[in-house]
């Protein structure tokens, strides 16, 4: 199974320094452990949420809020995709993952499976399927 | 999470090293094996109530070794002359310092070359490496080979005899040794890689674990041996075939061929990582074998938006380079569906001519199949249909056999039907 691995922390927590060589070092343990184990099959980091925004629907309306995301407690920083026999051995994998106190205090590593558009097909009809695969897909027209 | 799920997940991920490590030390596979087991069995009663320690690969390492100790010495008490299964006393294996036991990256290279070893069949070498390399449970394998449990157990228990008895040490190949003995193991990775990609039988053409752990395995093997242009070559491939298991046969369960498949629903994450990893064989700027070349071809698939702007002329040239390293009669025919597409079809015929000679291809469906593809281009219906239908009874899987039928019909119906074909789009 595939899943996505996401990165968390609290926007408080934003921009607590650069990463010290130690933990940069430690960091590339880890990343080299997932590539060794045959598991990583991609990933990136995300800039500061100061440099994005979000744009939010109720029925009152559509608003944008820019960055940074100052009240959010998970704000993603980064994510992997890694290719695993099970969640359990995703999550064992999770656990190794190196942390250092000094950026926050509340950092977490989110696990999510990816889902397979043959998932969908249960519930889509095939031909909004089938386009929504086509809107998703870089190499279409 | 559930515990057992857990310790499940960890032996995955921790026994492939586990049983390395102690095959080193100890100088046996077998008694490794059941070390690492114990270990296991051990975590499952502990952990409930000790939770798993933070560190639970040492844990483990920790206590399988405790247990040799043991062994050793009830067989020495047991059988005070007799030479002992184990390479050494209870008192000396409890003398082995801590870092001894280091998981060290080459036991896993110098295991897989043990699982991989030339004395083995093949069926043993890929039953052998998925439960040690690959870290599945012995009832993992059965279900992939739609076995028995206790098949792939004698399989493995007998494979591990055979190294036992011819006394095969658990050692890394030595340099005039290696080519031959890595080309073995990749062998065998690609070999478990094809099961999982194309059933070779019954009517299930795509089993996607088994090719999802070749895989994983040879991504292992990559980053234990980065310096062989051939691994990278091999997970390239791997990869760059299995981004297209999606397409691969239609809702129906038929195979549909490369210009028929849909490709926004290919699987660019393996793309884009099949493609790094060709441009890791590359990088060491040494001749490609067949793996990277494979790959190689693989890739201009990959690339390419539509089957209309394939690159054909790299793609042919790949072919001859091919041709020249494995003088394979399947890699010609392969070769002349690129002669097809760049020089056409009766120079692909020409080229396809000396194939139906080779007593290798007499049972192999696929050369109909291209021959009857080419001579319908051609015009020559007859003979198209003939070829398929001869390719249709050859063909391994009820699927198949059903394609190369409705393409037999498709060659005869256009003139039956007065050049009147509802499948084909009208000639540019």
């Amino acid at each position: 199974m595939r899943v996505m691995v996401m990165t968390k922390g609290d926007a408080a927590d934003e921009g607590n320094g650069e990463p010290t060589t130690e933990m940069f070092e430690k960091m590339r343990v880890f990343n080299e452990q997932l590539v060794n184990a045959g598991i990583m099959l991609g990933g990136e980091g995300l800039q500061s949420s100061a440099a994005g925004a979000k744009v939010a629907f109720s029925t009152a309306g559509t608003t944008v809020v820019d960055g940074p995301f100052t009240e959010s407690k998970e704000v993603i920083a980064g994510y992997w995709i890694w290719e695993v026999s099970s969640l359990a051995e995703a999550i064992e994998w999770a656990k190794r993952c190196p942390f250092d106190p000094s950026y926050g205090d509340s950092q977490i590593l989110e696990i999510r499976p990816l889902f397979d558009m043959a998932d969908f097909a249960q519930t889509v009809d095939a031909d909004a399927l089938a386009k929504s695969e086509q809107l998703l897909d870089p190499t279409s027209d | 999470m559930d515990l057992r799920k857990s310790v499940e997940a960890l032996w995955r991920i921790e026994a492939p090293q586990l049983i390395a490590t102690l095959a080193r030390r100890i100088g046996s596979l077998d008694i490794a094996e059941d070390l690492a087991s114990e270990a296991f069995v051990s975590a499952l009663e502990q952990w409930p109530a000790d939770g798993i320690p933070p560190k639970p690969g040492a844990w483990l390492m920790k206590t399988a070794w405790h247990k040799a100790i043991d062994r050793a010495r009830r067989e020495e008490t047991a059988r005070k002359k007799a030479p002992l299964l184990v390479a050494g006393h209870g008192g000396e294996l409890a003398d082995v310092a801590d870092e001894a036991l280091d998981p060290i990256p080459d036991d896993l290279l110098t295991m897989v070359f043990t699982t991989c070893h030339p004395l083995l069949s093949p069926e043993s070498r890929v039953a052998l490496t998925l439960r040690l390399f690959g870290g599945l449970t012995t009832d993992e394998v059965a279900r992939a080979f739609l076995v028995p449990t206790a098949t792939i157990g004698q399989r493995i228990s007998r494979a591990k005899r055979t190294l036992a008895e011819a006394r095969v040490p658990i050692e890394a190949p030595s340099a005039e040794e290696l080519p031959e003995r890595l080309r073995a193991v990749l062998d065998v990775l690609y070999a478990i890689f094809n099961e999982g990609y194309s059933a070779s039988s019954g009517t299930n053409l795509v089993r996607a674990d088994l090719a999802v752990e070749a895989m994983r395995m040879g991504r292992v093997l990559a980053g234990l041996s980065p310096t062989e242009p051939e691994v990278f070559g091999l997970v390239a491939l791997m990869e760059l075939q299995a981004s297209r298991f999606r397409t691969r046969v239609d809702a129906a369960g038929i195979p549909a061929r490369l210009e028929d498949q849909d490709r926004r629903r290919w699987d660019r994450t393996l793309i884009e990582h099949g493609l790094s990893m060709l441009d890791r064989a590359f990088d060491l700027a040494r001749p490609l074998g067949v793996f990277s070349l494979q790959a190689a071809i693989s890739a201009c698939h990959a690339r390419a938006a539509t089957f209309a702007v394939t690159d054909w002329v790299a793609i042919l040239a790949l072919y001859d380079a091919l041709t020249q390293i494995t003088r394979s009669p399947v890699v010609e025919l392969n070769r002349a569906v690129a002669v097809l597409h760049v020089d056409g079809p009766e120079a692909a015929l020409a080229t396809t001519r000396p194939l139906l000679a080779d007593r290798r291809m007499a049972g192999y469906h696929l050369l109909g199949a291209v021959r009857g593809d080419i001579l319908t281009r051609l015009g020559r219906h007859a003979e198209a249909a003939a070829e398929l239908e001869r390719a249709a009874e050859l063909a391994p899987t009820k699927q198949e056999r059903q394609l190369l039928l409705s393409r037999m019909a498709q060659a005869l119906a256009p003139r039956n039907a007065g050049g009147q074909s509802s499948e084909e789009p009208p000639a540019e």
